[in-house]
């Protein structure tokens, strides 16, 4: 009986979903399974921003995760967050890549702890108020974060420069979510898998060639079965109703 | 000097139980590199790397493998703890043991000897953690994480220390009432995985208590003041060593016995276990 209480704790524990890792971590699963709970990563961080969960915190304990609004990553060059991981739960591996020269190098700009997510009704900027705090602060500034020229149909006459958030750059680092002016930030960074859908392999984007090779990813022929789509078209026409 | 000499291994185990600690909050708050981390793992002057062996072997029973270098550390502390031998990390590392010993000394506090050796019985059998230690293994393939360090309130108060105790005092809190109204040792002696690992582990290294019956008087101290009483069935009846991986190595007999009947010495299990069979 004890063990099921345990299993139940640690199952309700285990199911928080927006929490942000540390650059380099595995898939969420994995991380879990991995983690030691140990600190070196928290220890080895100059800027004390990565918190090890407190009993209270709602997160699986004693691991480690960023509050973006009080202390974002700041994208050290050297990673030593996670460098420092003992049981490779980080993993530098999947922060390095080939740099211009095609030598293998650290690079941080390939880690992906989350991704940020702009509340377009309460960014100021989008009410035509000009505001760029997080397009500056961005340290991947004009490709994570660009902005965007749009007309300002709410008054007719003036424009909007609205930040957009580009995943294909975003590294989460959350220093845009430091940055923000409101009270309550309206860009903010969630975990990749909350913040992101996903298209079926059967939409292909017009006019773009290189798009369609999504289709070689495809399991094979995708079709969708509902109760009425079993029926003749034509029955559905002849219905008294119609 | 005379007064402390009754006290001496308790007062060298606290020593090192506190140094310990205070080199893991240097490393934390100050930076030092001579332990880095906590118990879970961490790096010894930055370049040995330490881990804790049974978190590892549950992270491995969620078939999940882990780097190189955590296994080597584990291995490092197993192997340390295994020729030492016996729960000596209970006894002289781990956290926990001042909390329990604290609660132990309240509980027989202003209670005669008498009174104070009846209330080491309670509900929960020695071997219980043996169970836990089995469940934690099973409920980590389960469940796919380490089970144990989900709810251990060695790391709880461990890491609390070092990183930011949040609600975790609420279970020391809690493991300190449990041994102080309803068993001694309760949790440390009967319950907790990882002491029964290390016993398991322990049994067959060097160090244990040895007993010389020819010095004993029966005053009956040491296992008044043992905390796994278990282990030392050979008091008054014949010389030998402590056989037990559960005994912590944690000196407290050798201490308190005026006669010096109890000493530490160099035993291997072999020797051990001819001398009670010779006995």
């Amino acid at each position: 009986m004890g063990g099921l209480v345990w299993a139940g704790f640690i199952d309700g524990k285990k199911a928080y979903p927006t929490v942000l890792r540390p650059p380099g971590a595995v898939t969420e699963a994995q991380f879990l399974a991995k983690c030691t709970k140990c600190g070196l990563c928290a220890e080895a961080c100059p800027y004390d921003a990565l918190i090890m969960a407190r009993p209270g915190d709602g997160r699986p304990l004693g691991t480690p995760y960023f509050r973006m609004r009080e202390r974002p990553c700041r994208m050290c060059r050297d990673i030593p967050c996670t460098a420092a991981c003992p049981t490779g739960a980080l993993d530098t591996a999947l922060l390095s890549g080939p740099d211009k020269a095609g030598v293998q190098q650290l690079d941080i700009d390939r880690a992906r702890i989350g991704l940020a997510v702009v509340d377009r009704e309460t960014c100021i900027a989008y009410w035509g108020i000009q505001c760029d705090a997080c397009y500056r602060a961005c340290p991947v500034i004009d490709r994570a974060i660009t902005v965007e020229h749009l007309k300002n149909d709410r008054t007719g006459k003036h424009a909007i420069l609205g930040p957009v958030v580009h995943s294909e750059h975003c590294t989460g680092c959350g220093v845009c979510e430091h940055a923000c002016v409101t009270r309550k930030a309206s860009i903010f960074v969630l975990p990749r898998e909350l913040a992101m859908g996903e298209p079926s392999e059967y939409y292909v984007r017009g006019w773009d060639a290189s798009d369609e090779k999504r289709i070689n990813n495809s399991a094979g022929e995708v079709t969708t079965t509902t109760p009425r789509s079993g029926q003749d078209p034509l029955e559905y026409l002849n219905r008294e109703e119609f | 000097m005379r007064r402390l000499f009754p006290h001496r291994y308790l007062i060298l185990r606290r020593l090192v139980q506190v140094s310990i600690l205070l080199l893991f909050a240097a490393g934390s708050a100050l930076g030092w590199k001579v332990l880095r981390g906590n118990l879970s793992s961490s790096r010894l002057l930055d370049a040995v790397p330490l881990a804790d062996p049974f978190a590892l072997l549950q992270i491995l029973a969620t078939g999940t493998l882990v780097s190189a270098e955590a296994l080597l550390g584990g291995g490092i502390v197993l192997v340390l703890f295994g020729v030492i031998g016996g729960r000596t990390f209970c006894g002289w590392v781990c956290p926990v043991n001042m909390v329990a010993d604290l609660a132990g000394s309240l509980r027989s506090l202003g209670r005669d000897a008498h009174a104070s050796a009846a209330l080491s019985g309670g509900p929960i059998s020695r071997k219980a953690r043996y169970w836990v230690l089995g469940m934690s293994l099973v409920l980590s393939a389960l469940l796919g994480v380490a089970a144990f360090e989900w709810i251990s309130p060695i790391s709880m108060l461990h890491r609390g220390i070092l990183f930011g105790m949040g609600l975790g005092w609420t279970a020391v809190l809690a493991l300190f009432l449990f041994d102080l109204s309803v068993q001694r040792q309760g949790f440390c002696g009967h319950l907790c995985p990882l002491g029964a690992f290390y016993a398991l582990a322990g049994t067959y290294g060097f160090l244990r208590v040895r007993h010389l019956k020819d010095r004993c008087t029966l005053c009956g101290e040491c296992i008044r003041h043992c905390p796994e009483p278990q282990v030392l069935p050979m008091v008054g009846k014949h010389s030998g060593a402590v056989l037990s991986g559960e005994c912590t190595n944690c000196g407290r007999c050798v201490d308190v016995c005026a006669e010096k009947a109890m000493r530490f010495g160099a035993v291997s299990r072999a020797k051990a276990r001819q001398d009670h069979e010779g006995g």
